[in-house]
C-alpha cells in the first residue's frame, strides 16, 4: 500500500513537475473572525481568491494582514490563545473543519516569510527536507527534484559547486531563493508571502518579483506587501485591509485607477500610511 | 506514510509528557522517601526536642541537633555578611560604572569561580584560611585557636558563594529600566546618588531574593566547609572555635552507621531538615525573581 | 561633597572587583604552587601503589577515569532526560503554559538542592534497591545533580531561538517531532555548552559520590564495582597524616583544577559562537 502510494507520487512528480496543475484550485472565504485572547483582530472577513493570480494584500501596519495569512495555513493552531470563526475552503473543502489533516493544508500552503530562514543544513538538504519528510527516499528521484528547484528559482547556476555546504553561508537573497526552491518542493498549490521582500536588497527583490510572474502559471500567489509599488507592479487582484476589515478589493487596474471607497482613496494618496 | 508519521509525532509527544511529569514528580520523590526515613527517630523523640538539645550523644541515644543547625547558621550568616558587600560593590561596578570590555574581562572570572570544585576550595581554605587565622588573626583576640573554625568556614564559603551573587545581582539590576536611571541621572545626580536613589531602592526584592539564594547554597555546602570547619560537636562560642554544620554531620557519619537504626534516621533527619529549609529558600527567592522578570519584560 | 562621596565609592567598588580577581588568581596560584612540584607523569598514568587507599606511589589513574565513567555514565542519562523535556515544554506546550511554568520552577529548585542531599537520597534509594556503592550508583546519584543543570542551560538557549525555524518547518508539513529533530541541529552549539557546564559540575563534586561510588585503587571494568573519583581521592589524601600523600592531593588538585579551567572555557567559546549563530 504505501509502496504504491509513493510510486504514483514520484511518477507525477516527475511527469508534472513543471507543467500547470490543471484542476481549478480557489480559496473562498466566508465569515471569517480572528481574536487574540479579548482582541477581535480580523472581522467578517468574507473574500474569494481567483485561482492562478498574483493577489497582494495591502494596508497600514497592524491591520491583520499576516493574522490573516497565518490563518490560511493554520499556523494560528500553535497558539492557544487565538479563536477562528467562520469557513475558509480551497479546493471546495473547509480547511478548518474536523477531518482536515493539518499537515496536508500546509503542504499545500507553501509559506516565505519575511525573512529567509534556510534550515541548519546543507543546500541541498534544504530542499529536499520537504519531499524527504513527505516520504520521498528514491535517491535519483530526490536529486533529480532538488536540482528541478533550484533550477526554477535560478540559483542552480550560482550554487552548482557547492551544493553540499550550509545553506547559511548564501547571501541573504540568494536564502529567500533557496527558501522559495524548498517551499516549492513541497509541492504546494498556493504560495503566501508576509513582506517576502522587505529584507532583501532591490536587486534580489527583482528576482523573486520575477519569479513570482512565472510561477502564476501555476500557483496561486497571496503576498502580504507594505509597498503600494511592488502591488502595481505584480498583482493581478489586490485587497486593501483596515482595522481587521476588508475595505476594498479588485482587479489591479481598477483597483488603483478608480478605487470606490474614500478610504482606499486616502490610504493610495498616503493620507495615512 | 502519513499515518506513520502521526503516530510517531503523538508517541514522541507522549514519551516528553511522561518524562517531564516524572522530572517534576522527582522534587516529591525526594521529599518523601527523606521523610519516610527520617520517621522512626522523629517517633522516638518529639521533633521540639530533637532540634533544641544541645546533647549529641548517638550511642547513648541523645540526638540533639542544635550544635550542627546553630554551626550551619553561624557559618552562612558570616559568609553572606562577607559576600554582600564585595559583591553589590562589584556588581553595581560592573553594571554601572564599567565599560563593555572590562565586563567582558571580568565575565571568566566569575565563571571559573563558580566552576571550581568545593573540594578545591576546600584544599585552598586548608593551605591558606586556616594557618592565617590560627597564626595571625586568632593570637589577636583568644588564647588558641587551631584554625579550624567558623572564621574559616564563613571566609571560604563567602568565596564560594560570590559568583551566585554577583550573577544574580547583576540580572536584578538589569532589569532596571534604562529610563528611570536616565531620568534621574538628567535630574543632575551623579552616578553614585543614582544608585543609591534609584537602582538599590528599585532592586531591594531582588537582592533579598540573591541573599535568600546564596544562604541556601552555603547551607548546603558541604565538603569545603567539613574540610575547614574542625568539626566539633559543640555549641559555637565565638569566631575561632570550631563548628558542625549539618552537611558534614551527613558526610562524615553517614553509610557507616547502617548497624543503628536510629543514628541513620537521625541523619536521614537532617538531611530532610536541609532539603525542607533550601527548598522553601530558594521558592521563595525564586518566585521574587520571576515576579521581577514578569514586571520588567512587558 | 557630592564629588567626594561618588570617589570613595568609585573607588571602594574597584577595590572590591579587584578583591575578587585576587582571591580567584590567589586559590589558583595556592593550588598550582603546592601541587606542581607533586604532579609527576605518573600521577596520571599509573595506579595508585604502596599500600590500601593512601599509597605513597603510582599516580592516581584510577580516579581519573573512575570520574570520566562516573560523568560519562549521568551525562549520557541527564541528556536523554532533559532534551525531551526541554523540548516539550517549549514546542508542545503553548508559550506561558502552567505545566511549562511548574516545570521550570521544579528545576529552579532542583537545581539548588545541596549535593549532600543528593547523595544521602541516593544512598537510601540504593539500599531500598539493593546496590552497592558502585559505579552504577555513583552515575545514578550524579545524573540528578547535573539533569537540573542540563535542563536549565538547555531552556535558556531554546528560550533565545527565534520563532522562525519552528514556523518555517511547520509551514513545510513537518510534524512536531519532526520540526524538533531540526531545531536540535540549530541548538547543537547550545547543547554543548550545556554539557560542558554540568560536566564541570559533575567532574568536581565529592559529596554525591562519597556514599554511593564508593572508593578502590583499581579501574572498574562493570557497573556493580566501587569506583573512585578525584575530588574524594584529593578529599581522602589530604586526611592523611603522611606528607607525601598529601602531596599527592595537592597534585591531584592541580589536574582537578585544570579540567575545569579547560571546561570553562570551552564551554564560554561555544556560548560566544551560540550567540553569534542565533538568527
Amino acid at each position: 500500500m504505501k509502496d504504491i502510494d509513493m510510486e504514483t507520487w514520484q511518477d507525477k512528480k516527475v511527469k508534472d513537475a513543471l507543467q500547470p496543475v490543471t484542476s481549478a484550485v480557489s480559496i473562498r472565504i466566508k465569515q471569517l473572525n480572528v481574536y487574540i485572547r479579548d482582541q477581535h483582530i480580523l472581522k467578517d472577513i468574507d473574500l474569494i481568491l481567483p485561482e492562478k493570480s498574483i493577489i497582494c494584500i495591502i494596508g497600514p501596519s497592524g491591520c491583520g494582514k499576516s493574522t490573516f495569512l497565518k490563518a490560511l495555513n493554520r499556523m494560528h493552531d500553535e497558539t492557544p490563545e487565538v479563536k477562528i470563526t467562520g469557513n475558509i475552503f480551497v479546493d471546495g473543502e473547509d480547511i478548518y473543519s474536523n477531518h482536515v489533516n493539518v499537515i496536508d493544508i500546509r503542504k499545500k500552503m507553501g509559506l516565505l516569510s519575511q525573512r529567509p530562514c534556510p534550515l541548519p543544513m546543507s543546500i541541498f538538504d534544504n530542499v529536499a527536507y520537504g519531499p524527504r519528510i513527505h516520504g520521498l527516499t528514491r535517491r535519483k528521484v530526490l536529486n533529480q527534484t532538488v536540482i528541478q528547484y533550484l533550477q526554477y528559482v535560478g540559483l542552480w547556476e550560482e550554487v552548482r559547486g557547492r551544493i553540499r555546504t550550509p545553506a547559511t553561508r548564501l547571501s541573504i537573497g540568494q536564502q529567500q531563493r533557496l527558501c522559495l526552491a524548498r517551499g516549492l518542493a513541497v509541492e504546494p498549490e498556493f504560495i503566501l508571502g508576509d513582506e517576502a521582500t522587505s529584507a532583501l536588497d532591490p536587486i534580489s527583490t527583482k528576482k523573486i518579483e520575477e519569479l513570482f510572474l512565472n510561477l502564476k502559471e501555476k500557483y496561486t500567489i497571496i503576498l502580504v506587501t507594505h509597498t503600494l509599488r511592488q502591488a502595481k507592479r505584480i498583482a493581478d487582484h489586490v485587497v486593501f485591509m483596515y482595522m481587521g476589515k476588508i475595505i476594498e478589493s479588485g482587479p489591479t487596474d481598477e483597483f488603483f485607477n478608480n478605487p470606490r471607497k474614500q478610504l482606499t482613496k486616502d490610504y493610495l494618496s498616503g493620507s495615512f500610511s | 506514510m502519513h499515518y506513520l508519521r502521526k503516530i510517531k509525532d503523538r508517541s514522541a509527544r507522549h514519551v516528553m509528557l511522561g518524562i517531564a511529569v516524572f522530572a517534576v514528580l522527582f522534587l516529591l520523590v525526594i521529599a518523601i522517601s527523606l521523610f519516610i526515613k527520617a520517621l522512626p527517630i522523629m517517633r522516638e523523640k518529639s521533633i521540639w526536642v530533637l532540634l533544641t538539645s544541645g546533647s549529641w550523644r548517638p550511642f547513648k541515644g541523645d540526638f540533639g541537633f542544635l550544635p550542627f543547625i546553630l554551626s550551619t547558621l553561624h557559618v552562612s550568616l558570616l559568609a553572606i555578611l562577607i559576600a554582600l558587600p564585595l559583591s553589590l560593590l562589584t556588581s553595581i561596578y560592573l553594571h554601572t560604572y564599567a565599560s563593555r570590555n572590562t565586563r567582558s574581562f571580568f565575565q571568566p572570572f566569575i565563571d571559573v569561580l563558580s566552576g571550581i570544585p568545593s573540594v578545591i576550595y576546600g584544599v585552598w581554605g586548608t593551605l591558606t584560611i586556616v594557618p592565617l587565622i590560627a597564626n595571625k588573626i586568632a593570637p589577636n583576640f583568644v588564647e588558641f585557636s587551631s584554625g579550624y573554625s567558623v572564621l574559616a568556614g564563613g571566609m571560604v564559603l563567602a568565596v564560594m558563594i560570590l559568583p551566585l551573587l554577583i550573577s544574580i545581582l547583576l540580572e536584578v539590576f538589569r532589569s532596571i529600566p534604562q529610563e528611570m536611571t536616565d531620568a534621574s541621572m538628567q535630574l543632575g545626580a551623579t552616578k553614585w546618588q543614582t544608585v543609591k536613589k534609584v537602582v538599590l531602592r528599585k532592586s531591594f526584592p531582588g537582592i533579598l531574593a540573591a541573599v535568600v539564594l546564596s544562604v541556601s547554597r552555603a547551607f548546603g555546602e558541604t565538603i569545603a566547609v567539613l574540610m575547614v570547619c574542625g568539626n566539633i560537636t559543640e555549641i559555637p562560642h565565638s569566631l575561632f572555635d570550631a563548628c558542625y554544620p549539618l552537611p558534614a554531620l551527613i558526610a562524615n557519619n553517614y553509610g557507616e552507621m547502617l548497624s543503628m537504626p536510629s543514628y541513620e534516621s537521625a541523619l536521614m533527619l537532617a538531611a530532610f531538615l536541609l532539603f525542607i529549609i533550601i527548598v522553601l529558600f530558594n521558592a521563595l527567592s525564586r518566585v521574587i525573581l520571576v515576579q521581577i522578570e514578569k514586571r520588567y519584560s512587558l | 561633597m557630592k564629588n567626594f562621596e561618588e570617589q570613595f565609592f568609585k573607588t571602594l567598588m574597584i577595590v572590591s572587583a579587584s578583591i575578587i580577581i585576587g582571591v580567584l588568581v590567589f586559590i589558583i596560584g595556592t593550588i598550582v604552587y603546592k601541587g606542581l612540584p607533586a604532579l609527576s607523569w605518573d600521577m596520571i598514568t599509573k595506579l595508585p601503589g604502596g599500600g590500601f587507599y593512601l599509597g605513597k606511589e603510582g599516580g592516581v589513574l584510577n580516579a581519573i577515569i573512575g570520574s570520566l565513567y562516573i560523568v560519562g555514565g549521568s551525562l549520557i542519562i541527564s541528556i536523554f532526560l532533559s532534551i525531551p523535556v526541554v523540548m516539550f515544554i517549549n514546542f508542545y506546550l503553548p508559550a506561558g503554559s502552567a505545566f511549562g511554568n511548574i516545570t521550570r520552577f521544579t528545576f529552579d529548585i532542583l537545581f539548588g538542592i545541596p549535593s549532600i542531599v543528593y547523595g544521602a537520597f541516593g544512598f537510601a534509594l540504593m539500599v531500598y534497591l539493593g546496590i552497592r556503592a558502585s559505579l552504577l550508583g555513583g552515575i545514578i546519584t550524579v545524573a540528578m545533580l547535573i539533569m537540573p543543570i542540563m535542563m536549565r542551560s538547555l531552556d535558556e538557549v531554546t528560550r533565545l531561538l527565534s520563532r522562525d525555524l519552528p514556523d518555517a518547518l511547520l509551514s513545510l508539513g513537518a510534524t512536531k517531532y519532526e520540526m524538533i529533530k531540526v531545531i536540535l541541529r540549530q541548538l547543537m552549539p547550545g547543547i554543548v555548552t550545556a554539557v560542558l557546564l554540568a560536566l564541570g559540575r559533575g567532574i568536581g563534586d565529592a559529596a554525591t559520590v562519597l556514599f554511593t561510588a564508593g572508593y578502590t585503587d583499581n579501574i572498574p571494568n562493570a557497573l556493580d564495582q566501587p569506583a573512585a573519583t578525584l575530588p574524594l581521592s584529593i578529599f581522602f589524601q589530604l586526611g592523611s597524616p603522611v606528607a607525601e600523600v598529601q602531596n599527592r592531593a595537592y597534585a591531584s588538585a592541580v589536574i582537578l583544577t585544570a579540567v575545569i579551567l579547560v571546561l570553562s572555557f570551552a564551554a564560554r567559546y561555544f556560548s560566544s559562537r551560540f550567540s553569534k549563530n542565533k538568527l
